[in-house]
């Protein structure tokens, strides 16, 4: 859920509670979505210069990122970004969030690469909804990108479209949590049982 | 480009000020609406302003700050008792699908929060320098003002940040 979701609002709650889903709550905005062992993550996190000419406001990040997918998109599925979503003709397969602070910036999409038909049924449809959606449900509104292009290909693809901005090395996820500060705090946390029960009775 | 900052000083000139749209027509199908600016207030380069009366001073942020945010949907701040320093966050606002960072322009303690902004965060849009204000604060260091822009470097400020992107 993005920092200012209300579970209430955009979870069927008892269905959370019943099955016991973890709810995270992260510090970008944005909305809500399923993270299953398929989404694909991709983020920048970029100082204010590291692209030049950039406004460090959302829609000019928005911009930028979709440019660069859409090298790794070209020639596949009608991909553009649509209103604040990836998608392929209508349907959204990839969903933005950002945080803008004074000297950075973090830009990430989650990328729907498959969904268990089940799970999207916990979410509801949410109030601010893009009117690109046109008040279809779910299952018509997404797609899969695994319907599009090999996962393989989709993270060489982006790999060199991001070659094509920065010079890049690979890293060990190790090496960075080795690295990280003691001190330091993630905001990203998860909303315990009494949240969302208490979240259920103020609905009623 | 030439003709968006002939333009733009010819609005800051008339003292022309613009509501939130994104689009006006004007004679020329400019496709930016230029960003109000008040005299009277001070301003930092992460687009607060500040308007010190007296013990208290009035934060928010400037309207080309809400006009490049978009939309606010939702707004966090301090609680009255908390402190702010110059140039550290204080808050965010939550845009289109991003928070941004606010950064207060003055070091003090906060005394009052705008309660209105979490039931109606827009007016951050629809009135940035009046009902959209932030916090208000005693300020700890009044000669901090003193490192903040005018209204005219301000402006020059926007009109220079806009064209270089």
């Amino acid at each position: 859920m993005g920092v200012s979701g209300k579970p209430a609002e955009l979870l069927e709650i008892e269905s959370v509670l019943d099955d016991q889903v973890p709810v995270i709550r992260r510090f970008t905005g944005g909305g809500t979505v399923i993270v299953d062992h398929g989404t694909v993550f991709v983020t920048f996190i970029c100082n204010k210069e590291a692209v030049p000419n950039l406004q460090p406001y959302p829609r000019p990040i928005m911009s930028w990122s979709s440019s660069l997918y859409s090298k790794v998109f070209q020639g596949i599925g009608d991909f553009h970004l649509r209103e604040n979503d990836y998608v392929f003709g209508n349907h959204k397969f990839g969903g933005n969030a950002q945080s803008i602070t004074k000297n950075r910036w973090i830009h990430h999409t989650s990328f729907l690469w498959d969904f268990n038909v089940q799970n999207m049924s916990y979410l509801k449809h949410p109030k601010r909804a893009p009117a690109y959606r046109s008040a279809r449900s779910h299952l018509d509104f997404i797609c899969r990108m695994k319907d599009y292009m090999p996962r393989s290909t989709f993270m060489d693809k982006t790999v060199e479209a991001t070659e094509t901005q920065f010079s890049l090395r690979p890293i060990q996820l190790e090496a960075i949590r080795t690295c990280t500060e003691a001190e330091f705090c993630p905001s990203s946390r998860f909303l315990t049982n009494e949240e969302l029960e208490a979240a259920a009775v103020a609905l009623q | 480009m030439a003709l968006r900052m002939w333009a733009s000083s010819t609005a800051n000139a008339l003292k022309i000020s613009c509501s939130s749209k994104p689009n006006v027509s004007l004679a020329f199908s400019l496709s930016r609406c230029f960003s109000t600016v008040l005299d009277g207030l001070k301003y930092a380069n992460s687009h607060e302003w500040v308007k010190h009366e007296g013990p208290v001073a009035t934060i928010g942020i400037t309207d080309h700050a809400q006009d490049h945010l978009g939309e606010v949907v939702f707004v966090e701040l301090p609680e009255p008792g908390g402190s702010v320093s110059q140039g550290k966050g204080f808050g965010a606002v939550e845009s289109v699908k991003a928070t941004s960072d606010i950064n207060s322009p003055i070091s003090g303690e906060v005394v009052e929060v705008n309660s209105k902004l979490s039931e109606t965060p827009g007016l951050i849009n629809s009135s940035p320098y009046a009902d959209g204000w932030m916090i208000k604060v005693k300020p700890s260091s009044p000669s901090e003002l003193e490192s903040l822009m005018g209204s005219k470097e301000y402006t020059k400020f926007c009109e220079e940040e806009d064209a270089s992107h």
